[in-house]
């Protein structure tokens, strides 16, 4: 590794630590003196790696960060020491402000990351949104969901909803890959920072059996087990939708579908690890130490989550009341609930999976 | 809900003083731990008294990173061999002989079936850290350091019902006709009050906290001194047993230094405030005069040597300038060097008289002289016609900006300590007490009796905690049965 001149950052770039950063610096350059952690996670491998740490290296390191907590519980240095050292929730506000610094465009940010009540909000508008164009543009013929809102209505919705969140998370990642000097990617990185992220292996904590969360400094992998079930649950309804779409437009098959086609063969199992998935996680969450996390985000968080599981839980009722009155109900609602997820994607929790991933693929670049 | 916590507390006081336990631990480190451990599985009921509070728990193991372990082969994350007579030798060689062979190659051996009771009881390791890779074959490292150790021990100990105070300061043990009776014991926000054990297990660490007492054994000069760790260890236990008779052994006027970042924190700086710049470094005094060949040895070698060199110094400080050239070869500290472009602006932010300074660097300069520089192996590069010498990595200090680290004593731990037997069993007089035994560094003066082996204060805490605790069972058991006969 190419050093600068300096053998740490200076201490006149770093006045008191008055911003996020700053705070994530000073304790990063504690660490790299101790290195303790190296086992838990990647990011001390990452930190030993230099001596002077930019701000796109703390953005970087900030983003590789899953809060497993693992860190806080071993350090030696926690209030009330004067070292103060808490990295968990330093990185997690460090990277929760890079989010923001990165949304696109960027006004939309702040208040979905920090607000249960904006998400709610949104939740109630896209659901409003939803039940009106089911109402005022109700169909003429059409069979299935297709009575209550047509198909050209639902493509003419979520095409844009789709694509726009899309547009604005790839301008998010072109800065981040700018501002952390990403390199051009290729296949192996790519390979390595999906194998990481499939088996979520920086919630393992290295040789311990998992994270620190929900039983202060006992691991367990609990929470690796709920976020993996969250996560391949939403990865399921996604091929499900996709399959579905496939199918319309390449072999006209529209729905409905039966029990042992494709998207209910994936949606069924995913809707389901998605709701229970999204609720073991609300749960987990109140039972962790709030201030290991970025406190002021908790409440968009929460709100996040719940939404997850209530789209999930929406799809999965509505599948079980095919035929019955409940549809007219239950589409606009699941429907609606899809909507605000999508579109809230940029600006919320769920971008993080994206600048994890970026993280993970820049990881694998400075490591080969 | 301070009533709350008060009424609580009441509660704990005197569910802990109206019972005979059938073995009290003294400290809350990893020695202590051990003990716990072993004891509550021979089937005792056990309590800790922890001196400290409990964000502070866990002594001076809190701010481990490894044990030395002896293996036969390749074992867990410990790689090739590393076998009793090595490792007795290494020990040798730091001790210069002053040792308890027995007691020793007990250590040694036990140290081996140390590794797997460890996991069982929820250690895990990693491998050795980067920067650190020469211990890797002797050396097993605890993965998130001692912290984690004393995290996970304190959770199986909770498992087996082993009752934990915190805030618990044992002022005085009870000995009566070389049998233990109770302890007297301040717990924070109670009255002072007495808790009685059919066996005792000593595992208080040394007296390095009270600077007082260090003052008395080293001379003034230790006020300056700083402690790595833990400010609980104060010796009170220690004192109280030497005071009431008990066999000591160490010398009591020793205390192991290495030299430190002079702006760490009085206690509990910890690893962090190591300084690994020395040997690439012009070491000068608060007159600008250099004192000692900087490039003796590679440095984790020399490290201790330069605690009782700075301890020699006025002021018991000094400070170590590089230049830009070799900023980068050591691993960084918790503080950033003071820098300046010139030295002369160096000498003076560090309130160095910056004439002097420049006079000894320029005539060290003048001593340097051509050759080959291999920061990782002695590489001869000394000066010529400088007192002191360099004898190795002797480059001019030339090229800004400048950098300066000011040195301190910092205190690992005291020499002295109670005298045991292979059961780790105290004596008083010459004689065995019948219920007390001793581990830890309360006792690892008779095996570590000079200079300190990396990974060795944790090895004989393991061992000797897990014996006595073994024994204070068995012990504790044949109470009862004498009693009841
Ligand atoms: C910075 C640092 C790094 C080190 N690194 C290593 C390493 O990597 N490997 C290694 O082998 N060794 C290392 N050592 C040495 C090691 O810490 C000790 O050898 C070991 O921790 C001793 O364990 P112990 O249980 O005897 O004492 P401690 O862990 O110090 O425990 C003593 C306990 O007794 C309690 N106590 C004290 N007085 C009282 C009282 N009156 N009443 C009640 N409780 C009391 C204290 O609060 C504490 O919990 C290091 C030491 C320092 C300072
Ligand atoms: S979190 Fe604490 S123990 Fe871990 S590496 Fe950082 S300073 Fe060391
Ligand atoms: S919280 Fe976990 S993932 Fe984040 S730095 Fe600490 S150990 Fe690594």
């Amino acid at each position: 590794m190419p050093l600068d001149h300096a053998t740490q950052t200076p201490a006149s770039d770093t006045p008191a630590a008055d911003t996020l950063t700053d705070e994530a610096r000073r304790q990063i350059e504690i660490c790299n003196a101790c290195r303790y952690c190296e086992g838990y996670c990647s990011v001390f491998p990452a930190i030993t790696r230099q001596r002077a740490f930019a701000d796109g290296d703390i953005t970087q390191l900030a983003n590789l960060c899953h809060n497993c907590r693992g860190c806080y519980y071993a350090c030696q240095y926690t209030e009330p020491h004067e070292f103060a050292i808490n990295l968990p929730k330093a990185l997690a506000e460090a990277r929760a402000e890079s989010w923001e610094r990165f949304a696109w465009p960027g006004f939309l940010a702040g208040p979905f990351h920090r607000s249960g009540v904006a998400i709610a909000v949104a939740l109630i508008v896209g659901l409003a949104a939803l039940f009106w164009a089911a109402q005022a543009l109700k169909p003429d013929g059409g069979e299935g969901f297709y009575a209550i809102l047509s198909h050209t209505m639902m493509i003419t919705i979520f095409t844009p909803a789709f694509l726009l969140p899309l547009l604005a998370i790839f301008v998010g990642l072109r800065a981040y890959w700018k501002e952390v000097g990403g390199e051009p990617v290729s296949l192996a990185h790519l390979k390595a920072a999906f194998v990481d992220a499939a088996k979520l292996k920086n919630l393992s904590g290295g040789a311990a059996e998992g994270c620190n969360f929900e039983k202060g400094d006992r691991f367990t992998n609990v929470r690796r087990w709920h976020h993996q079930a969250v996560m391949y649950g939403f990865l399921l309804c996604f091929a499900s939708t996709g399959s579905a779409t496939l199918m319309h437009y390449l072999f006209d098959m529209p729905a409905p579908y039966g029990l042992f086609s494709l998207p209910k063969l994936l949606g069924i199992p995913g809707g389901l690890l998605l709701t229970l998935g999204g609720l073991g996680m609300a749960v987990l969450k109140t039972r962790g130490e709030k201030d290991l996390g970025a406190p002021a985000l908790w409440g968009g968080e929460m709100a996040f989550v719940l939404l997850l599981s209530f789209t999930g839980g929406s799809g999965l009722a509505l599948y079980a009341a095919t035929g019955t009155a409940a549809v007219p109900v239950l589409l606009p609602l699941h429907l609606g609930a899809v909507l605000t997820f999508f579109l809230l994607t940029p600006y919320s929790k769920m971008v993080h999976g994206f600048f994890r991933l970026a993280a993970l693929v820049r990881d694998a670049q400075q490591k080969s | 809900m301070l009533g709350r916590t008060a009424r609580r507390r009441r509660e704990t006081l005197s569910e802990i003083t109206n019972k005979v336990w059938d073995v009290v631990v003294v400290g809350g480190g990893n020695a202590a731990l051990c003990a716990a451990i072993e004891a509550a599985e021979a089937g005792c009921r056990v309590i800790i008294l922890e001196g400290a509070p409990k964000t502070y728990r866990g002594g001076n193991s809190r701010h481990t990173r490894n044990f030395r372990c002896m293996h036969q082969g390749p074992l867990s994350v410990l790689t090739d061999s590393y076998e009793e007579d090595e490792y007795f030798n290494d020990l040798l060689l730091v001790t210069k002989g002053n040792t308890d062979e027995d007691l020793a190659r007990l250590a040694i051996r036990t140290s081996e079936d140390c590794l797997p009771w460890m996991e069982a009881h929820g250690v895990r390791f990693q491998p050795s850290l980067s920067g650190t890779l020469s211990l890797g074959r002797t050396n097993a490292f605890f993965l998130g350091g001692g912290k984690a150790l004393v995290n996970a021990y304190y959770n199986t100990a909770a498992d087996l019902g082993v009752e934990v105070v915190y805030e618990a300061q044992v002022k005085h043990v009870e000995i009566e006709g070389g049998r233990f009776q109770a302890v007297d014991v301040e717990i924070a926000g109670a009255a002072p009050c007495r808790v009685e054990g059919r066996a005792i297990v000593l595992a208080s660490g040394g007296f390095q906290g009270d600077i007082d007492w260090l003052a008395r054994a080293w001379g003034p000069a230790a006020r300056n001194f700083l402690i790595r760790g833990t400010p609980y260890n104060r010796g009170v236990v220690l004192k109280d047993m030497l005071d009431q008779g008990a066999d000591s052994v160490g010398d009591p006027t020793q205390c192991h230094a290495v030299a430190i970042d002079g702006r760490a924190p009085k206690f509990d700086g910890g690893i962090v405030t190591r300084l690994d710049c020395v040997p690439f470094s012009v070491v000068v005094n608060k007159d600008g005069e250099r004192f000692y060949d900087e490039g003796e040895d590679v440095w984790p070698k020399r490290y201790a040597i330069w605690g009782r060199l700075v301890a020699a110094q006025p002021d018991q400080v000094a400070y170590s300038i590089i230049d830009a050239k070799s900023s980068t070869l050591f691993m960084p500290s918790v503080f950033p060097a003071v820098q300046s472009d010139t030295l002369e602006g160096l000498a003076e932010q560090m309130g160095l008289p910056a004439a002097r300074v420049r006079e000894t660097v320029d005539a060290f300069n003048a001593a340097c002289r051509e050759g080959d520089f291999h920061p990782t192996e002695l590489d001869g590069l000394a000066t010529e016609g400088v007192e002191p010498q360099k004898t190795n990595w002797a480059r001019p200090i030339t090229e800004p900006p400048f950098y300066g680290y000011s040195l301190r004593p910092g205190v690992t731990f005291t020499y002295l300590g109670l005298k045991v037997d292979e059961t780790a069993r105290v004596t008083m007089e010459g004689q065995k007490l019948e219920n007390v035994w001793a581990a830890g560094e309360i006792m690892a003066g008779s095996i570590l009796g000079e200079g300190y082996l990396a990974g060795f204060g944790m090895t004989i805490g393991t061992v000797f905690g897990r014996i006595a605790g073994q024994e204070a069972a068995k012990g504790a058991t044949r109470g009862v049965n004498s009693n009841a006969a």
